[in-house]
């Protein structure tokens, strides 16, 4: 589905990604953990191209998309949910989920999944014309995610979903990107500094430290890794 | 309602107005006879006036307050009162008929200076409505405005001059001139925003302004390009009188397809993207809106009404000079935008007419016009912050499951 090969990415001088390589197959949830400035971030502005990429490819079933807007990226099925949910703050929630559709021109397709974002988050059917701003953390993050599901995306790019939640919203956050992959067959790729949780639910995983991957392994495996255990799952 | 407190600090409000004013008011001085009047009574009136207003003033924000207090829970309440009326069919189309056949009949009413007047204010509301849609839809902060005014007189002066072309001819050419200068500025500025953007635009503004002022060939510098017909009516003979009141339906005209234009706009694909690129940058990247197409579509539509209103003015006047492009008219229509409310159609007319006819019929009170102008100004600042017609889109809330369908019923 997505390949990275030898990324690099950088901010003026700064080299965020050195030489980033990762494969993901169609209908996988892999996820990225690293600490903090790892370039977990990075990694996804630039797969959506908001961030552009300095040096390598990154192939999107095949196809180099490296060089495209971000609104082309979008076109070929790759939504992204930004780090810090970034809402449309004086945006309702229906206009929040409106704009998620901004591409799409299939009327009976958006209400039908309209209706599906609505089931997987009632919460925000019933709040659909309160402005987003005034939502609480953990159902912003929900509008984030639906609004990205909205754009019926192949390949989901979900930054640190659990940021600033209380555990019981995470785990709920986290069994709906799981329903998400398994009812639509989509395609995530999930960072996450909640390493625990994200290895939970993943097939494989990538760890980040200072902008190059040091490790991709199963999901069980990174679990039962002393060096992963010992840097990001506190054990 | 009014403690012991408020009236200590009107009291001390007044106080220093009276220290304030004191040179201004009280001290008179006859240079040529060498005396020195002081003219106490000034300042009771000073102490008098200001305290009073003040505690009013006082008064009103207590009330607001309590009105607010009692609003937290409805939120219908919250929305304007015009805005209210104009939702309800019922009252709608009688007011829009009344309004309009007050419109046609007006110039018929009042004289001919009057209908003048009018015509220069309709002009002011489809500039602010232009401008709205880059400052208030879109949010890019652009205090260049009048560039594009400026590009539109001209367009018109210099084809008539060099070319003999007709005002209906250089109508859309002057529009889509500057729509076209609206893309030219759009690209340098795509990545600024807020204060960065607002410094570029000005600058852009004086550059325009500045190269009409000293590009004597092209320009003709300061003293203008004279002798612009006024708009034909099929080669019709008209008198002045006539032509004022032509120039005035036609500008009625233009509104209509102004505010029919916009107002469909904000409500399109695009209206939501310019809202969507206010608010938040990464997120619209992030939902595929092409940014750069976008906001350069934001820039040359409303450079676009700029350049017709333009031509218009150019048709007006009679007239071009660069004198007429300064600053100034940028921030006066600026000030419509935010004075009437940003976003809104209805606050942008009512900001307009208030700042154009204002100082019009201000002149009675002759040397303190612009005094009273600037007092007003700061009062509606003060109580309306929002605006005049604040953007209801803002306001609707959470009512629980029942309500929720009445509030606007978009399912
Ligand atoms: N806009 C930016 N400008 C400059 N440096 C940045 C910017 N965004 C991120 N960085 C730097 O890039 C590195 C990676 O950041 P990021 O991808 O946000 O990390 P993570 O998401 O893993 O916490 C950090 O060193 C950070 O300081
Ligand atoms: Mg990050």
């Amino acid at each position: 589905m997505l390949e990275l090969k030898n990324v690099q990415t950088s901010y003026g001088n700064i080299q965020a990604l050195q030489d980033v390589n990762l494969t993901i197959h169609a209908g996988e949830i892999v996820t990225l953990i690293g600490a903090n400035g790892a370039g977990k971030s990075t990694t996804l502005m630039t797969i959506s191209g908001i961030v552009p990429c300095r040096r390598g490819k990154i192939l999107l079933k095949g196809q180099e998309i490296q060089a495209l807007s971000p609104d082309k990226i979008v076109a070929l099925g790759v939504c992204q949910v930004p780090e810090g949910r970034h809402i449309f703050a004086d945006l309702t929630v229906r206009e929040n989920l409106d704009l998620g559709a901004f591409l799409r021109t299939d009327k009976a397709g958006i209400k039908q999944d309209l209706e599906y974002v609505y089931s997987l988050f009632p919460i925000l059917a019933e709040r659909r014309h309160q402005s987003g701003g005034t939502l609480s953390g953990g159902q912003q993050q929900m509008l984030a995610m639906s609004r990205a599901l909205m754009a019926r995306p192949q390949l989901l790019l979900l930054d640190e979903p659990s940021m600033g939640l209380a555990p019981l919203v995470i785990k709920q956050i986290f069994e709906i990107i799981k329903a998400i992959n398994k009812e639509h067959n989509t395609t995530i790729f999930l960072v996450e500094q909640n390493a625990h949780q994200a290895l939970h639910i993943a097939d494989r995983g990538y760890v980040i430290e200072n902008g190059r991957i040091i490790l991709a392994d199963s999901a069980d495996k990174l679990l039962n890794n002393p060096d992963v255990q010992k840097a990001y799952l506190g054990i | 309602m009014i403690t012991v407190k408020e009236v200590k600090r009107s009291l001390l409000v007044s106080l220093w107005f009276v220290f304030l004013t004191f040179p201004l008011m009280v001290i008179k001085v006859n240079p040529y006879e060498r005396t020195v009047s002081w003219r106490w009574s000034n300042m009771v009136y000073v102490a008098i006036g200001t305290f009073v207003i003040s505690l009013l003033a006082k008064a009103w924000f207590v009330r607001k307050e309590r009105r607010m207090a009692r609003q937290q829970d409805s939120c219908h309440a919250r929305i304007p009162i015009i805005q209210r009326i104009l939702q309800r069919p019922g009252y709608r189309y009688p007011l829009a008929a009344f309004l309009l056949g007050a419109v046609l009949a007006f110039p018929h009413l009042f004289s001919t200076y009057q209908a003048n007047i009018m015509t220069t204010a309709l002009m002011y509301i489809v500039l602010g409505l232009g401008l709205n849609i880059v400052v208030g839809v879109a949010g890019l902060l652009d205090l260049g405005y009048v560039a594009f005014y400026a590009v539109g007189a001209y367009s018109y002066a210099l084809l008539n001059l060099h070319f003999g072309l007709g005002f209906w001819t250089v109508l859309p050419v002057g529009g889509l001139l500057a729509a076209l200068f609206g893309v030219l500025l759009g690209f340098p500025v795509l990545r600024l925003r807020g204060d960065y953007l607002a410094i570029v635009t000005l600058g852009f503004g004086e550059i325009i302004r500045l190269i009409l002022e000293n590009w004597n060939a092209f320009s003709k510098g300061p003293s203008g390009i004279s002798n612009i017909p006024r708009p034909g009516f099929f080669g019709l003979e008209m008198s002045l009188d006539q032509a004022m009141i032509y120039m005035y339906y036609l500008m009625i005209g233009l509104l209509l397809v102004t505010i029919f234009v916009v107002n469909r706009l904000q409500d399109s694909r695009l209206g939501r993207a310019w809202l969507a690129l206010r608010e938040d940058e990464i997120a619209c990247q992030a939902m595929g809106i092409d940014k750069t197409r976008t906001k350069l579509i934001a820039f040359s539509l409303g450079a676009f009404w700029a350049g017709l209103i333009g031509v218009i003015f150019a048709a007006k006047t009679t007239f071009v000079n660069p004198a007429s492009f300064t600053f100034m008219e940028s921030a006066i229509i600026l000030s419509i935008v935010v004075l009437g409310g940003m976003g809104s159609i209805v606050g942008v007319i009512l900001g307009a007419l208030i700042l154009v006819l204002l100082p019009e019929y201000l002149r009675a009170l002759s040397e303190y016009r612009m005094l009273a102008f600037g007092a007003i100004l700061v009062a509606m600042m003060i109580f309306k912050p929002e605006g005049l017609i604040a953007n209801v889109r803002r306001i609707y809330c959470y009512q629980g499951r029942k309500s929720n369908t009445a509030l606007k019923n978009d399912e």
